[in-house]
């Protein structure tokens, strides 16, 4: 065990686990963040996506010993970004995208660090960049079309 | 810094219970986890909720709470069953709370999500349970006012009377409401007057889906909770013999290693009582990841299983269910079907005269069709919370069919039916897996074994491989065909390891003079279970495919030519019994044929149709699609479906879309290897499920307009997208597909 300092959604966490403990389980076992889901464990299906230094990542790939003082931006720290729901979140609400939920919030982490780089991707560059993120119930097409208008919202 | 533990503690629903001898007690309250935050915002205490019939709660501060009865697994049900119940209660939607009913059927009559039957069960009970609870608060108010009940009109949540200019809230009448009897026979709605079903509505739950809120099994936390997974043979076929724990048990976090057997000798399986092996070696932690490491250390020898019979109470009769021994392969099942094929198989119906039209027929085609087993890979892996102790068996679980949960729960954890609480949770997936509930006795069984409340978890790589897959098919199609390409019999003859999925009463049956249908079983220890439209998904994908090389061999449209049948099956039906209206077949083939332009479709479109009836609902799907760098790219989907009167549109139209993207999935990437009795994929990198980029560009869905009572779409829409992509990649690249996945058999030269 080994004690590792982690700034996760702003605030500082002192955690004390094993050195190879993905971030994932950190955030979900011991600091309660259970908006990261657990899907896979290797980094096949983007349930864990979580953001590092801003950009999109699988928790279930990294290692807790590997983070230092990169922060970390998980589904409940995206809401606190920006003080209320994200434009990516309300358009989720707004096109009513989820049937079970279970990679949703993967799926918001990936869109909100796609939109980060690429404010207006195109139809390719938003299934290329998500395609990471499996959702067994298929709503892909609602996904695509939140994130345009997500896209389309933040230039208003 | 903050060392945190309950870094949600804000939002995280702590419930506070003052205790008679001062102080505090804290918990974690489920009821919070499954409410809308805003709404959990000014939430009554408990005892404040009066009840109006099982399924309405409302506060004298007038909120209105609606109890969804069937598990949540992305069918909408959280939304579309409680808008049945406000159709007629009539309270103010927007701000009417849903909550997931806990484990309690006497209360809620019927608690099953599989099927498609949500819809259709709900249709009735839950409209009468809403015009029930609003009569009683309108009497309430009649009472009160000394006014006749015929003078009162009720809307948004408030009972008025125009005369007197009096008018009242639901919250401030609930109370006397509560006291009075409840009328027994209510007046429902006529759908004409529907307000809200009929009206797209945007799922209730939708709030705490996007913000990461705690709403499934694998999120749930209690006070003093463990974590447990479990080790299962590495093949079917191989039972436990001994483990060593020694190293395990010094890996730090780990509590506890021991095994369980998880029905008791000569249960009496019920009908959802599956299970891939009965004997695991559990690893019990403080923590996910120290338990997953800790598993990799125990030493576990494994050995063959022995054939054994297993007995079957289900479905209203007993069986024995031989489960044989032997390491199997995929290879070796491939040869055991075809074998099948060529040997007498059960007779099934027989209409007519077929082996004579055989014999006399001019030409015939036959075209044998095959299928893998598949996983259901929902995206949320298996897991159960129990906690067992003297006073009760506590479970909170994703289960699909809670109301027959109990006999298993009951017999194999020797506790007593009336001790057994359960909460419901939302499902991160289902498609028929989780309605296998063996985890909850394996649950329940480990929290008895350390006397602790402890969450069990498969791991994705736990969960693929153990079975419960959708069975794998064979079945081959064969037409009679005479000089002037008439049609003159159809044969079908098929089966699956280890359950076949021939439906004798099903279209073409009953459009031909000749018809025979057979089938065959072989057994297996593969576990099969109930996969998105269990029994069909196959059939549809083999006939609908057939009937396209039919029709293009005997020169006719596929489109028209599949109507034609319908309407001669309409007109002069074969055989006595045909499970389908043709009406309803013929109304979906025409608004796709509508809807899709099809009539004027360019000769060399690379378009593909299918139509398919199961689960009481109509779907047909047009499918266009292209060939780029050897993949298919799915340009379009036009639907039309038929499933009566549409509930919530919003909800209707993403299932569809959903079995269409799931539907493509399977038929293209779907499917499972067994070698010497061990699944070949174990996680996602090797098995392959559907992703953005494979996806349909676009996705059309078109209902037609009825009065029919609603029937269900979780799984209607999904057979016969497997057909109309075929059919679709026929014309895109001049190859037939007969056996999937499709991808495979595409690629092959």
């Amino acid at each position: 065990m080994s004690k590792f300092n982690l700034k996760v959604n702003g605030k500082n966490h002192e955690v004390d686990v094993d050195p190879t403990t993905p971030v994932l389980w950190v955030l979900r076992d011991h600091l309660n963040l259970i908006g990261t889901k657990y899907g896979c464990g290797v980094g096949s299906c983007g349930a864990c996506t979580i953001h590092l230094n801003g950009r999109a990542l699988k928790s279930c790939q990294l290692p807790v010993s590997a983070v230092g003082t990169q922060p970390i931006t998980t589904i409940e720290g995206v809401v606190a970004e920006v003080g209320e729901m994200h434009p990516v979140q309300k358009a989720w609400l707004e096109l009513d995208v989820a049937q079970c939920g279970y990679c949703q919030t993967g799926q918001i982490m990936a869109a909100v660090s796609l939109l980060k780089t690429k404010p207006h991707p195109t139809e390719e560059e938003i299934e290329s960049a998500m395609s990471g993120n499996i959702c067994r119930c298929g709503t892909y097409v609602r996904i695509k079309a939140a994130i345009q208008q997500a896209a389309k919202s933040s230039t208003k | 810094m903050e060392k945190s533990t309950n870094q949600q503690s804000r939002r995280s629903f702590l419930k506070v219970t003052s205790l008679t001898g001062g102080g505090m007690m804290i918990g974690f309250s489920w009821l919070a986890n499954l409410v809308p935050n805003e709404a959990l915002a000014t939430a009554a205490n408990a005892n404040d909720w009066v009840e109006l019939t099982g399924f309405i709660k409302i506060t004298p501060d007038n909120q209105v709470k609606i109890f969804n009865p069937n598990p949540e697994f992305g069918t909408n049900v959280m939304t579309s069953l409680p808008m049945m119940v406000n159709e007629e209660l009539q309270a103010d939607w927007s701000k009417v709370i849903v909550e997931m009913g806990d484990y309690d059927t006497p209360r809620f009559k019927s608690q099953f999500t599989g099927g498609s039957r949500g819809m259709a069960q709900g249709w009735k009970p839950l409209r009468t349970a809403g015009a029930t609870a609003r009569m009683m608060l309108m009497q309430a108010a009649a009472n009160e006012w000394n006014v006749p009940v015929a003078e009162l009109t009720v809307a948004n949540g408030v009972v008025s009377h125009k005369a007197s200019n009096r008018s009242a809230n639901f919250g401030a009448l609930a109370t006397a409401a509560s006291k009075l009897t409840a009328p027994t026979n209510v007046e429902l709605k006529k759908n004409s007057a529907f307000s809200l079903i009929g009206t797209p509505q945007k799922n209730k739950v939708g709030k705490d889906i996007v913000a990461g809120h705690s709403l499934f099994t694998m999120d749930y936390k209690h006070e003093g909770m463990l974590i447990a997974m479990a080790i299962h043979p590495p093949a079917f076929g191989m039972t436990l013999k001994s483990f060593d724990a020694t190293e395990a048990l010094k890996m730090p976090g780990i509590k506890s290693v021991f095994d369980i057997q998880v029905y008791k000798d000569g249960y009496k399986r019920a009908g959802f009582d599956t299970r891939a092996f009965n004997k695991l070696v559990v690893v019990v932690g403080n923590s996910t990841w120290e338990v997953m490491n800790a598993r990799k250390k125990v030493n576990v020898q494994w050995i063959p299983t022995e054939t054994t019979k297993e007995i079957v109470a289900a479905w209203g009769g007993q069986r024995e269910e031989i489960v044989p021994a032997g390491l199997e392969s995929t290879d070796e099942h491939m040869k055991q079907m075809y074998a099948m094929q060529q040997k007498p198989a059960k007779l099934l119906r027989k209409d007519g005269d077929p082996e004579t039209a055989f014999s006399k027929a001019a030409k015939v085609i036959e075209r044998t069709y095959s299928a893998p087993f598949l996983s259901h890979n929902p995206m949320e892996p298996i897991s159960c919370f129990a906690h067992i102790t003297d006073e009760k068996a506590y479970f909170v679980a994703p289960i699909q069919i809670p109301e027959m949960m109990k006999q298993n729960i009951v017999s194999n954890l020797g506790i007593p039916g009336d001790k057994i609480e359960m909460k419901l949770t939302r499902m991160g997936g289902g498609f028929g897996r989780r309605a296998y509930g063996h985890y909850i006795v394996e649950a329940g069984l480990i929290s008895q074994k350390i006397k602790a409340p402890v969450k069990l978890i498969y791991t994705r790589e736990d969960d693929m491989t153990n079975g419960i897959y959708r069975p794998t098919y064979m079945v081959t199609y064969k037409a009679a065909i005479d000089s002037n390409n008439n049609v003159t019999a159809i044969s079908i003859k098929g089966g699956g390891i280890p359950e076949g999925a021939v439906h004798e009463n099903r279209f073409p049956a009953g459009a031909f003079e000749n018809y025979i249908a057979e089938g065959w079983e072989i057994p297996s220890n593969i576990t099969i279970g109930a996969f998105r439209a269990p029994g069909s998904n196959f059939i549809a994908s083999a006939e609908q495919s057939f009937l396209d090389e039919l029709a293009e061999t005997i020169g006719k449209d596929p489109l028209d030519y599949r109507l034609e049948l319908l309407r001669k099956a309409k007109a002069n039906p074969v055989g006595k019994r045909n499970d389908y209206d043709a009406d309803r077949y013929i109304a979906v083939l025409e608004l796709v044929k509508e809807k899709s332009n099809w009539a004027a479709r360019p000769k060399n479109a690379r378009r593909g149709v299918a139509a398919y009836f199961c689960h009481s609902s109509y779907a047909a799907h047009v499918v266009d699609v292209t060939m780029k760098d050897g993949q298919p790219v799915i340009d379009k989907v036009i639907s039309a479906i038929d499933c009566g009167v549409i509930v919530n549109p919003e909800g209707a139209v993403n299932m569809v879309e959903g079995a269409v993207v799931d539907g493509i999935g399977n038929a293209l990437y779907g499917g499972m290897r067994i070698e010497k009795g061990v699944p070949m994929q174990k996680n996602l990198n090797q098995y392959r499920i559907i992703r953005h980029k494979e996806a349909p560009k676009k996705i059309e869905v078109h209902f037609v307009q009825n009065n029919f009572d609603p029937t269900g779409l979780g799984e209607p829409p999904f057979p016969p997208v497997f057909g109309a992509l075929a059919n679709a990649l026929y014309k895109a690249t001049g190859k037939r597909l007969y056996n999937q996945p499709y991808l495979n058999e595409l690629n092959k030269s």
